[in-house]
């Protein structure tokens, strides 16, 4: 196994006792990327020169004795709409072709701070805006176990990089299941964090009421390695929560269960299918064997969880995508002469048919007359779905529930079956509704394609996940299992 | 038959706040300074978030939410526990993200009043006064500068994202007096309160003006138009005028008026149709996701409540009242907060007289202000013309002397010591030098003498003079006015610093003893 597919605790061990160099690694993850992103196409692209001064910076820091923090030479990659200063961004849109952002987003400062290498740029569906990365403007993205499928989306390039093995870690963002979905698609793990526990600040907004970035890695310690990084308050969001950050990978160690966990009858309904249902079914076995209490909950507003969330993740999007104009950056169309012109040809040449059908819907539930009836009833139908898990969380200490009712997808194959695809969300959208830590971690395989379970945590328990997640991760090889590439 | 129609009429005032920062983004915009903001490179006051750059979210600059709950205080409005931002969506160069953060349903201050004062029969008269009800006022933020050059148009987001609290009245006015009324009171009150300075020529007020008519009498609120974008005074004046005598044109014509946007052509003196209601915006408002909504404390209240200046025109009767001021010296007085401060300090120092104190701040220290500035500013040959322009330009801040050292010299006054006349020259002294009147008056030995004895003993000389035959003669016989032939020589003598009751006391009696 090569440097770049191993997990960054270990590669943290070995950087400790100064048998490899952060450069050594960060050349691996290029040399993996050269052997077989060709054919996963995960990475959009990176400033080979950019990264390897952050390494050489890093090996520098360890030959005086002083490091940074325990990500210090670890290669975190970023997805695309993540700002890296001096660097392109373009959230796989052909709107940004050419934008390159003069700042750092608060998570890549943090990880910066902390030592990390941040860098490159990691396909997603355009504007984060799909479940399967195939909206990408740029290119295709295929999932690591098997080319043909799809990664899921819309961080598909960020789960496939980490499957792949050609980065550690990476970050995605996660508005209607973006992270835990594609992590599920791919064997690996993913946490979308309560929102605002995380600053959006740098991050291109989707859907700001539910945007939320989160890492994802091999393994669970890993990805509360990296959002121990990325946590915390920030004066730049005013969404960002300010409580402090617990210390997760000791205070992981602590909690040992058993708990009482929630598992939601209408997650299990028709839909599902029976093998994902199977390989969820021996996850609560094991849960149960460990002394867990396993307590049937109801969020009966689950049913109207994707109506709600096109209505409101629309609406937002559908305002925050028009600064994308054509008149300060990104994409100008040559035919514009006048105001309009631009406005009009711009955005028509540069964004795809995904991201035109969600703005003019978003468009649409915000204008006059139909506001009341479709924004404002959403937003009172989420307040059902948040306070149907807080009931739910005066019985049980979390939630266990599948991700995705199917496995990945043949590339190509749903291209025309929309309303299946935005209900292929069912499980993971209620999560960002009510703004929830949640986290997706393999349970197996079905139709030899991986398979993931979330766990759902009360707000800013991200611990207890992350606990409860290693327990049945330690009982399991999953973490170590990679595809042949 | 148009005296038979009044005018309606509510004004949305738009007032660029007093801070460091813009409302949402941590870039400076130089309000007001020494920096003319039109020397600056144009996009130089920029950052992230005005530019609306991927990822940049904006975040609520407390200064601005403190000056607007200052305003709300100022005016008796109701401070809510939270107001809320929203999202008003068009398309517009000037804009960054295409949406502009404002306050739709939960506004900072919701209602409070305004007193205005309508003008007088004379300057020195005072007129009428009038209050004149808010709706509310609201915080949101600027727009960039669009410009025409040539082919193609320029953008400046120098001014986007500037702080901008939008007041609107409710349709209380009744002519384009009372409005240009109310704006003036407006200025005075945020300007005494030092939460903006609202110079409709640096674009810091703007007003749009919606008006409608109706028959005397009557109560009803036809339908409106709006005028948008009046930049000065007199536009605000001119186009409410134009307006209600088309509107009355236009009903007697048996036409109905539309509810429609117009702007005004200063060139013309006309207003014109810009869009009617049919053709309005759909803004497609929401709240804003990214902001949190505003919660202000009654403890936020009482602690900026304390930091507000008396209302100028409350303060104005109180001088009228107190002090026995005239109006037209308060009218000088109340607009300028830091000439009030300095008025009632050096009224502490003298309390028997106020309106020595009063006359001498008004009529010298502001003269001798006016001409310091002028020099100052002789290479800059751009004076204003108007006078009354120049004296509200003047600041105290530049000022030499204390208020303590204006009123010793107001005492030496008061006690006799000099003369009114004396007085005057020793002021211009005082300013110039920053030499204390007592100081001034021992160094040039203009002490009155009061001495009866010694007076007594120059006037006999005096008389004896036979250029005085003259006016003895004539005073005995009855024309007062000729004793002055006699003062005259008497200062002359005593080289002016005979105290003139003393001498004018000892002289009636001397006459009377011939």
């Amino acid at each position: 196994m090569s440097l770049s597919q191993q997990t960054a605790v270990e590669l943290a061990a070995l950087l400790a006792a100064k048998e490899i160099s952060a450069r050594e690694i960060l050349e691996s993850c290029f040399a993996r990327i050269a052997a077989v992103d060709g054919r996963v196409g995960a990475f959009l692209g990176y400033d080979a020169e950019d990264a390897l001064a952050q390494a050489d910076a890093s090996d520098a820091r360890r030959a005086k004795g002083e490091t940074l923090g325990p990500l210090d030479g670890i290669p975190v990659a970023l997805k695309d709409n993540i700002s890296l200063r001096n660097q392109p961004l373009t959230c796989a849109s052909k709107m940004l072709k050419g934008y390159v952002s003069p700042y750092d987003a608060t998570v890549t400062r943090k990880l910066r701070e902390q030592g990390a290498i941040v860098w490159g740029w990691l396909n997603m569906d355009e504007f984060a805006m799909g479940a399967s990365t195939e909206n990408s403007g740029r290119q295709i993205t295929h999932n690591p176990w098997d080319l043909s499928r799809a990664p899921g989306g819309s961080s598909g390039g960020s789960a496939a990089a980490v499957a792949a093995g050609l980065t550690p870690l990476a970050l995605g963002s996660d508005t209607g299941g973006s992270i835990r979905q594609p992590a599920s698609h791919c064997g690996v793990v993913g946490m979308k964090p309560t929102y605002g526990r995380v600053s959006r600040y740098g991050v291109a907004a989707f859907a700001s009421s539910l945007d939320q970035v989160g890492p994802i890695g091999h393994t669970v310690e890993d990805v509360a390695l990296a959002l121990q990084a990325i946590a915390g308050g920030d004066p730049h969001d005013g969404t960002a929560l300010a409580n402090s950050v617990p210390h997760y990978r000791e205070e992981m160690q602590r909690k040992t269960g058993p708990w009482t966990i929630g598992v939601p009858e209408e997650f299990f309904a028709a839909g599902l299918d029976p093998d994902v249902k199977a390989q969820i079914e021996n996850a609560i076995a094991f849960y149960q064997q460990q002394g867990c209490t396993i307590k049937k909950v109801s969020l009966p507003s689950t049913a109207q969880a994707v109506a709600v969330y096109y209505i409101i993740s629309t609406a937002e999007a559908s305002s925050n995508l028009a600064r994308y104009d054509g008149i300060r950056y990104g994409h100008r169309s040559e035919k514009a002469t006048d105001a309009i012109d631009i406005y009009a040809l711009s955005r028509a040449e540069g964004f795809g048919d995904e991201v035109k059908r969600r703005i003019i819907l978003g468009t649409y539930v915000l204008t006059s007359g139909y506001y009341d009836a479709y924004y404002v009833r959403a937003q009172k139908v989420r307040t059902l779905i948040r306070d149907d898990f807080m009931r739910a969380f005066g019985e049980v200490d979390f939630i266990l529930a599948p991700v995705s009712p199917t496995t990945p997808f043949k590339l190509g194959e749903r291209a025309t079956d929309l309303l299946s695809v935005y209900l292929g969300d069912i499980y993971t959208i209620p999560v960002n509704l009510a703004g929830l830590p949640a986290i997706s971690v393999p349970c197996g395989t079905a139709h030899d394609m991986p398979v993931g379970f979330q766990l759902i945590g009360k707000p800013l328990d991200e611990v207890t996940l992350f606990a409860a997640a290693q327990q049945f991760e330690q009982a399991h090889d999953f973490a170590a299992r990679r595809p042949n590439l | 038959m148009s005296f038979e129609y009044e005018a309606v009429i509510g004004l949305e005032i738009h007032v660029q706040l007093k801070t460091r920062s813009k409302v949402f983004a941590p870039s400076s915009y130089l309000y007001g300074g020494d920096v003319d903001p039109k020397s600056v490179e144009p996009n130089t006051l920029i950052d992230p978030v005005v530019l609306a750059l991927p990822g940049a979210l904006p975040v609520l600059n407390k200064a601005a939410l403190e000056q607007s709950v200052r305003f709300g205080l100022l005016v008796g409005a109701t401070i809510p526990p939270v107001s809320n931002w929203d999202r008003k969506n068009y398309f517009y160069p000037d804009s960054p993200k295409n949406y502009q953060l404002s306050q739709k349903d939960f506004p900072i201050t919701i209602g409070g009043e305004v007193e205005i004062e309508l003008p007088g029969p004379s300057r020195n008269i005072m007129g009428e006064h009038k209050v004149i009800r808010l709706n509310h006022a609201h915080l949101e933020e600027d727009v960039g500068k669009l410009s025409h050059a040539g082919a193609g148009s320029l953008v400046d987001y120098n001014r986007a994202g500037a702080p901008l609290l939008e007041i609107v009245t409710e349709p209380d006015l009744r002519s384009s007096e009372e409005a240009v009324a109310l704006l003036n009171a407006i200025r005075m009150l945020l300007v005494a309160a030092g939460i903006a300075d609202c110079d409709m020529e640096k674009g810091q007020m703007r007003c749009d003006a919606n008006v409608s008519i109706r028959q005397h009498g009557e109560t009803v609120l036809n339908t409106r138009t709006e005028m948008k974008n009046l930049n000065s005074i007199s536009g605000v004046k001119n186009a409410i005028e134009y307006e209600f005598k088309r509107q009355i044109r236009e009903v007697e014509a048996g036409k109905t008026i539309r509810q429609e946007t117009r702007g005004w052509n200063a060139e013309t003196g006309r207003t014109y149709s810009l869009r009617s209601k049919e053709d309005a915006h759909d803004y497609r408002y929401f709240p804003d996701p990214d902001l949190m909504p505003v919660q202000v404390s009654e403890a936020d209240q009482a602690r900026l409540a304390a930091t507000l200046p008396e209302r100028p025109y409350l303060r104005q009767r109180r001088y009228m009242e107190e002090f026995a001021l005239p109006y037209t010296i308060t009218s000088v007085l109340v607009p300028d907060r830091l000439l009030c401060e300095y008025f009632e300090a050096a009224v502490a120092a003298h309390p028997a007289n106020p309106q020595g104190v009063a006359n001498l701040i008004v009529n010298d220290l502001l003269r001798e202000l006016t001409a310091a500035k002028k020099s100052g500013a002789e290479e800059n040959s751009f004076a204003e013309e108007n006078a009354a322009e120049e004296v509200a330009a003047v600041s105290l801040a530049d000022c030499p002397l204390k208020a303590e050292e204006l009123a010793g010299l107001v005492k030496l006054t008061d006690e006799g010591v000099i003369s009114k006349q004396q007085a005057k020259d020793v002021f211009v002294e005082m300013f110039q030098t920053g030499k204390s009147a007592a100081a001034i008056v021992d160094a040039k030995g203009l002490r009155q003498s009061s001495d009866s004895g010694e007076i007594e003993k120059i006037i006999r000389e005096v008389l004896a003079l036979p250029s005085s035959e003259k006016p003895i003669a004539e005073f005995k016989s009855g024309n007062e006015k000729a004793i002055n032939s006699l003062k005259g020589p008497v200062m002359k003598a005593s080289k002016g610093k005979a105290n003139p009751q003393v001498v004018d006391q000892v002289l009636r009696r001397l006459l009377g003893e011939l």
